[in-house]
């Protein structure tokens, strides 16, 4: 890749003040390091991304509503989290988180447990009870 | 008050290593450090799947880089974990004190000054702590073109994520570091290991064979999982070709400097040579990327555009083994 082929396409993704350093070589043949705003595929790529995580949360965020899900499975999407990763943090086997997603054992668990989870997501009790 | 030059470079591990040895007076660029640690690499692997998507790497697992390029050079280097927040907290504190920019391990999701877009559960992010700001931590984040600050909870959150690799509250610094280093040897060491990885590991995901293994796989995706994952798993491949910290082509170019140094240090002209054609190979890596934005894009996934994806990458695969292959047989 030359210095001027190094590619500049800017997207809000990058929040303007983000720059990536590429390696690009000059008129005369050096590499050199070339600061970029972003590059057309990765944008695409990385939107994508973006996309399939809040169609997951929107997902996790109706079943909840509908009663089918409790909020720990809406803030494990949210928070970009899987099954083991959220277990881990909150110190539980895989197959007990998966039980506290059933809104009927959510509601039975005790304060430790709750504040476990609201600390794992960042937020607190009351918000981890109120998904809107 | 530490006095610690930050210059941005594009990848977290070898960039915390030439900011970190250039404030002890051991000058080594970015590139040279890639290349002394023999980072170039290719691995799929389709059951390590992170959010249900096919892991691919296009450089050595994390930390690699940092103990070879320490063992070759002769880097001694303090390095330690903790059990609990409070402890690794302290910890910092007291080698910052004695005026020692410290690095740490941490998770992107957890630090606040990177744009939202970019915070992944990604746990192998290094960079540098290099003293406080009343409670505040002064942050030389290799990839950010300036220095930062960081509260301290959101620190101690980084480094105590868990997840793969737990990074545990692992921090380092160098104890020993020789003033004359030279770098012959391990340049040397470094290409050899390199070309051992890319081209003899016997294991079909790694090195050139990995790269025909994904293609292979690719070929199938839109009978094998669908529109909607295949596009998802295209788009994860782009993203560790292109994404910040690979300075473009998947370290290729990276490399391609690398080599263009190496040339100059050893005197060998073959060398430069290797480079050019490196840079070659490294553009057809962009070309793939490109072609495959183009059918992330139109979301049509028709079997021809994966066909063609994969004549790409079979492309790419033919080029690197011819490379690493006269590599390898250069008298060093």
């Amino acid at each position: 890749m030359k210095k001027d082929e190094v590619p500049q396409d800017g997207d809000n993704l990058h929040e303007g003040s983000f720059r990536q350093l590429f390696y690009a070589v000059d008129d005369k043949g050096s590499y050199t390091p070339v600061s970029s705003v972003g590059w057309e595929p990765e944008n695409v790529a990385m939107a994508q991304a973006w996309e399939e995580v809040h169609d997951r949360v929107e997902r996790a965020r109706q079943r909840v509503l509908a009663g089918q899900l409790s909020p720990v499975g809406y803030y494990m999407e949210k928070h970009l989290m899987d099954l083991a990763l959220l277990a881990s943090y909150v110190g539980r086997f895989q197959w007990q988180v998966k039980r506290h997603m059933r809104p009927r054992v959510f509601n039975k668990l005790s304060d430790k447990m709750l504040q476990r989870y609201a600390a794992a997501f960042r937020i607190t009790v009351q918000e981890l009870k109120k998904v809107i | 008050m530490i006095q610690f030059d930050h210059v941005q470079t594009a990848h977290c591990e070898s960039g915390v290593i030439s900011n970190m040895f250039r404030h002890y007076g051991l000058s080594i660029s970015e590139p040279m450090a890639f290349g002394i640690g023999a980072g170039i690499f290719f691995g799929h692997l389709p059951f390590v799947k992170v959010n249900g998507v096919p892991g691919t790497t296009y450089r050595i697992w994390p930390g690699a880089i940092f103990q070879r390029v320490c063992s070759r050079l002769g880097v001694k280097m303090q390095s330690q974990k903790f059990s609990a927040p409070a402890k690794a907290m302290e910890a910092l504190d007291t080698v910052l004190a004695k005026g020692i920019p410290v690095g740490v391990l941490s998770s992107v999701y957890y630090l606040p000054y990177f744009p939202p877009a970019y915070r992944f559960h990604f746990n192998a992010h290094n960079l540098v702590i290099y003293g406080k700001n009343g409670a505040n931590y002064q942050v030389s984040d290799p990839i950010m073109d300036t220095v930062t600050e960081i509260d301290p909870q959101s620190l101690a959150e980084a480094r105590f994520a868990k997840g793969f690799p737990e990074p545990r509250g692992k921090m380092y610094y160098p104890v020993k570091v020789p003033k004359d280093v030279s770098l012959e040897k391990p340049v040397r060491q470094g290409i050899a290991q390199a070309c051992h990885y890319m081209l003899k590991v016997p294991v079909p995901m790694f090195g050139v064979k990995g790269i025909r293994f994904l293609a292979k796989r690719m070929r199938h995706y839109p009978e094998k999982v669908g529109d909607r994952r295949s596009v998802l798993y295209l788009g994860n491949v782009i993203r560790m070709q292109e994404e910040i910290g690979t300075g473009g082509a998947g370290f290729r170019f990276m490399y391609a400097a690398f080599l263009q140094e190496a040339a100059m240090l050893l005197s060998k002209p073959e060398l430069g040579v290797l480079s050019k054609e490196l840079t070659g190979i490294g553009d057809l890596w962009r070309n793939f990327a490109f072609q495959a934005g183009r059918v992330c894009k139109s979301r049509a996934a028709d079997d021809v555009s994966y066909r063609e994806l994969s004549e790409m990458l079979l492309q790419c695969a033919a080029a690197e083994e011819g490379f690493f292959k006269r590599l390898a047989n250069v008298k060093l």
